[in-house]
């Protein structure tokens, strides 16, 4: 007799460990695939996992089977036209379906790469393995702005609407009772001595109940006397203060859009940006983002004209770094918000500007920001604003930092420098 | 397909019949399942289907992906590839490039079956006569699973397997379990033993061997390894051959002779060796199982339509997913992957069944003791006593052959050309037989490669030959890949020659010295 059984309910996710495990053995190769499905996201787009393709022959077994050549036959259906003895020319690239040991459609459809999905949170972890974000920490303790009351027990003073009742009556119970001992121990005693006199005829022991009686009211009237509740019952809820780390970051993506900056350029700068924008997502609640786009002048735009607008003209940085500080002076108050900027060019600048800019950002930008990043997208000697930024850095370390992006290949290295933690700064 | 015109010849025809559905909807229950179950056990007792008892489990189609990807064990130890095929799985699943297959049937007593939650009645129906009544009974009858597979224990092997391997990975690290393992699978095809049959053990008795092997083996082994003081002649090393004879089940001679493996690791190897050897006669009889399991859905289902128990509706949906089991591609058509195992089993055991009741001239001449005798006999003595080479060299006919239309091409490097060398004509028939037999033959379709010398007095290392067939070569790419695993398990230089006929060295597979000492001159 057969035994039917409903497995649905229970066993499920079976296969979890092994999903992890092929993960984990392949963490670099899907790292890279990560970062290659980077490069199709739009900036604030984080929301979801992504297909992750590896190249399949990474991935294959090796198992002993037959190569190419020798002798072999080969048995095959549907036959329409061929005679015993006709001949023909072996299809191109060898032994194509003549091959016969069956390993040709192991891969299944046949394709070079090995597409699965993973979801958003592993998209990020393998993104962000070991990067902190810098000055985190530092935030926390130093600029607390906000804090949260969190109740820590009870104290025995305290405004009237702290008063915790039940606590003050258990309190007050606790002292009547620790009060009363003795007269009640004596109430009862002398209770007991009087039902025994009650049925005795002796008139001295008449007497005696009557002095009893009267006791037993004494001392009732004095337990009477004993306050319901005492000041010193009163039990407060205690609060204390904790602070508050800001939720809160913005960040501000400050782009040269001047003639010299390519459609190349512009997209090595939004991989870098996007990066920063997942990587603050992870550790913030909310997060905003400013794009401000310059050349002789700056404006705030939105994320596509960021990019895409056409719109050009010649350099001038300061006239960036000048609007970023009068919105965060408008919007983004240092005490609420965790502020961040981060700063793409192709180090071109208009002579007598770069000082001024270094004046800004020391002096009026730096104050203010978490962490100021810039890098420079060329491969041309350094100009002036690379030199001024260096000097920036040497007093800033930590709060300041600069890298030269050569080529697509250099984005991530550069953020993961710009980013990593750093043992000896949190220490 | 031949078979679906006798089909709706069959259906047309009048039922007298009186008609007694059990179910006319295609929504399953519980109860209807018991119902179906238990008219199929009826019928199989009649058609004389000895079976294990079956144990039927209801489970989603995620679950189905889970069995799928660690190769259909429910209790299969964790490994990355089983996490790959899963990954896989559920990629093509969910983008519809593959339905699952319904079924999954585990060689074990009692015999285990999945049917998916989401199949509909006549499916799950399908499903039990398939895999619970057809696999079931090829699993307990058929010869190379008496003699190689013990269904009542491998269930407990099994777990202990997993327990084991579970235990080793905190113990020793996951890393280091995993290069162990990654390296058995690589050698699992030669990690059977094809001709001696294993004393048959129980999972308790294995428990307990499993520790005194362990002291076992270290103890033989500083024998094998020892240095020996005594010089010898050069006539004596030459005599000294290790392994005396070629060992075939390599993972055998590591498990026993490696020298520098711990318990542990040699214990691994034996649990992949023992799950190699278990899967073994699977892989012998693709054809002939798939065949029985699909000529056997095929009659229950007609005989409970003949019975009236079932409705038109039922059966044609029946019949639908039937001719698409039995479907087979033109070698010429973009599905095309080779001969369909389910195409080709069906085909020859409903052969076995006509020539029985309907023997024509031609069988008479090529099956004179099929001709006219009784089908029920005809079919379970085929079933029991061949495996695919074998079956294909008996029972192919002629019939069969026009049927599928089939022809073979000769590959010979050594020729410009491709030659058609046989087709289903009377001149070509034994010709095409013999080949399509030799195809199933795994000793053609894999290559030969046993363990030929280790040099224990010297270098210790170890040299493979590969016994060419037909000038066949190995490929070179997984080939070094293996003996790159193979030289992590041995622990010494391993090398693969391939020999012809006159055992003369055709090539060296070898690693280069710079893959030989990675981590040495890492450090």
């Amino acid at each position: 007799m057969s035994i039917i059984i409903d497995r649905r309910l229970n066993a499920k996710k079976k296969s979890t460990v092994n999903r992890q495990r092929f993960l984990r053995r392949y963490r670099n190769l899907v790292k890279e695939a990560v970062q290659d499905a980077v490069d199709q996201r739009s900036i604030t787009d984080v929301q979801s996992g992504s297909d992750i393709s590896i190249p399949r022959k990474d991935l294959s077994e090796p198992v002993f089977h037959h190569g190419q050549g020798g002798q072999h036959e080969q048995v095959h259906p549907g036959n329409k036209e061929f005679n015993t003895g006709d001949r023909f020319q072996r299809p191109e690239g060898g032994g194509g379906r003549g091959s016969g040991d069956g390993e040709a459609s192991d891969s299944g459809s046949g394709t070079d790469e090995f597409v699965f999905q993973i979801n958003r949170d592993e998209f990020l972890e393998y993104l962000f393995e070991d990067l902190a974000l810098p000055n985190l920490v530092r935030k926390e303790l130093k600029d607390i702005t906000e804090y949260k009351l969190k109740r820590a027990g009870f104290t025995s003073a305290g405004s009237p609407d702290r008063l915790n009742v039940v606590r003050s009556l258990r309190a007050a119970h606790a002292r009547r009772i620790a009060l009363s001992g003795s007269e009640r121990r004596e109430i009862r005693q002398l209770k007991r001595e009087l039902r025994e006199m009650e049925v005795s005829p002796s008139d001295t022991d008449q007497f005696r109940a009557k002095e009893i009686r009267q006791r037993i009211t004494e001392l009732n009237a004095k337990l009477k006397r004993l306050p319901f509740i005492d000041d010193f019952d009163l039990k407060y809820n205690n609060m204390t203060k904790v602070p508050q780390p800001s939720s809160k970051a913005v960040m501000f993506c400050v782009m040269d859009v001047s003639g010299s900056m390519t459609r190349e350029i512009k997209d090595i700068a939004k991989r870098f940006f996007l990066l920063l924008y997942m990587f603050l997502e992870r550790n913030y609640e909310k997060i905003e983002v400013v794009f401000i786009r310059h050349h002789s002048e700056a404006r705030e735009c939105n994320e596509h004209d960021f990019f895409y607008a056409r719109e050009t003209g010649g350099t001038v940085v300061s006239s960036a770094l000048r609007l970023t500080d009068e919105i965060l002076q408008d919007r983004y108050s240092p005490s609420e918000w965790n502020i961040y900027i981060a700063q793409a060019s192709d180090g071109d600048n208009w002579e007598a500007d770069s000082s001024k800019c270094r004046k800004l950002i020391e002096e009026k930008l730096l104050p203010k920001t978490q962490y100021y990043s810039y890098v420079e997208i060329t491969d041309r000697h350094h100009q002036n604003l690379w030199h001024e930024y260096k000097m920036i850095e040497k007093e800033n370390p930590g709060h300041f930092a600069m890298q030269q992006i050569r080529g697509h290949g250099d984005i991530y290295p550069i953020f993961r420098k710009l980013f990593e933690k750093k043992e000896a700064e949190n220490a | 397909m031949p078979d679906n015109e006798t089909l709706e010849r069959e259906l047309t025809q009048p039922k007298p019949v009186k008609q007694n559905f059990i179910s006319t909807g295609s929504e399953w229950t519980f109860e209807l399942l018991e119902q179906y179950d238990r008219e199929f056990a009826r019928l199989a007792d009649k058609f004389r289907l000895d079976t294990y008892p079956n144990q039927i489990e209801v489970i989603s189609s995620e679950q189905m992906i889970d069995a799928y990807a660690s190769v259909g064990m429910p209790l299969m130890y964790n490994h990355w590839s089983f996490g790959k095929q899963f990954l896989s799985n559920q990629q093509s699943y969910q983008r519809g490039q593959m339905g699952l297959a319904y079924e999954i049937v585990i060689n074990s007593n009692p015999c285990i079956a999945y049917l998916m939650e989401e199949n509909t009645m006549p499916m799950q129906a399908l499903v039990i006569a398939h895999a619970s009544y057809g696999h079931n009974s090829f699993f307990k009858g058929n010869y190379l699973f008496r003699q190689w597979t013990d269904a009542d224990s491998i269930i407990d092997y099994l777990l202990f397997a997993k327990n084991y391997i579970a235990q080793c990975e905190e113990k020793h690290g996951m890393d280091a379990v995993e290069e162990v393992l990654d390296a058995c699978h690589a050698l699992m095809n030669q990690g059977v033993n094809r001709y001696e049959r294993p004393r048959p053990i129980s999972p308790e008795q294995e428990k307990q061997l499993a520790k005194e092997r362990e002291e076992y083996i270290q103890r033989n082994l500083n024998d094998l390894w020892r240095t020996i003081p005594v010089k010898e002649t050069e006539q004596q090393a030459k005599e000294f051959r290790f392994p005396q004879h070629p060992e075939e089940n390599i993972l055998y001679f590591i498990e026993k002779n490696a020298p520098l493996l711990e318990t542990w690791q040699r214990e691994i190897i034996r649990i992949v060796r023992k799950v190699a050897q278990y899967f073994y006669p699977q892989r012998q009889t693709q054809v002939m199982n798939e065949g029985w399991a699909t000529f056997w859905h095929y009659h229950l289902m007609h005989e409970m339509y003949n019975e009236g128990l079932i409705t038109e509706g039922f059966i044609m949906e029946f019949l639908h997913s039937h001719s698409n089991v039995v479907f087979q591609p033109a070698f010429d058509d973009q599905r095309y992957s080779g001969i369909n195992p389910y195409a080709l089993g069906f085909a020859i055991f409903q052969d076995i069944r006509r020539m029985c009741e309907h023997p024509t001239e031609e069988d008479r001449y090529w099956f004179p003791d099929l001709a006219g005798s009784d089908w029920l006999d005809a079919v379970h003595f085929a079933m029991r006593n061949f495996k695919d080479e074998s079956f294909i060299l008996q029972y192919l006919s002629p019939k069969v052959m026009r049927d599928l239309r089939l022809f073979c091409i000769n590959d010979d490097d050594r020729e410009a050309y491709l030659e058609v060398s046989a087709i289903h004509d009377e001149t070509g028939y034994r010709n095409l037989r013999e080949s399509l037999a030799a195809q199933y033959n795994l000793g053609n379709r894999e290559p030969n490669i046993q363990v030929y010398s280790a040099d224990v007095r010297g270098d210790r290392s170890l040299t493979l030959r590969h016994y060419m067939h037909q000038g066949r070569p190995v490929e070179d790419n997984s080939a070094l890949e293996i003996i790159k695993h193979l030289r992590r398990l041995w622990g010494f230089d391993v090398r693969m020659e391939s020999v012809d006929q006159q055992d003369k060295v055709i090539n060296h597979y070898e690693l280069p010295s710079e893959e030989l000492y990675p981590e040495e001159e890492g450090v």
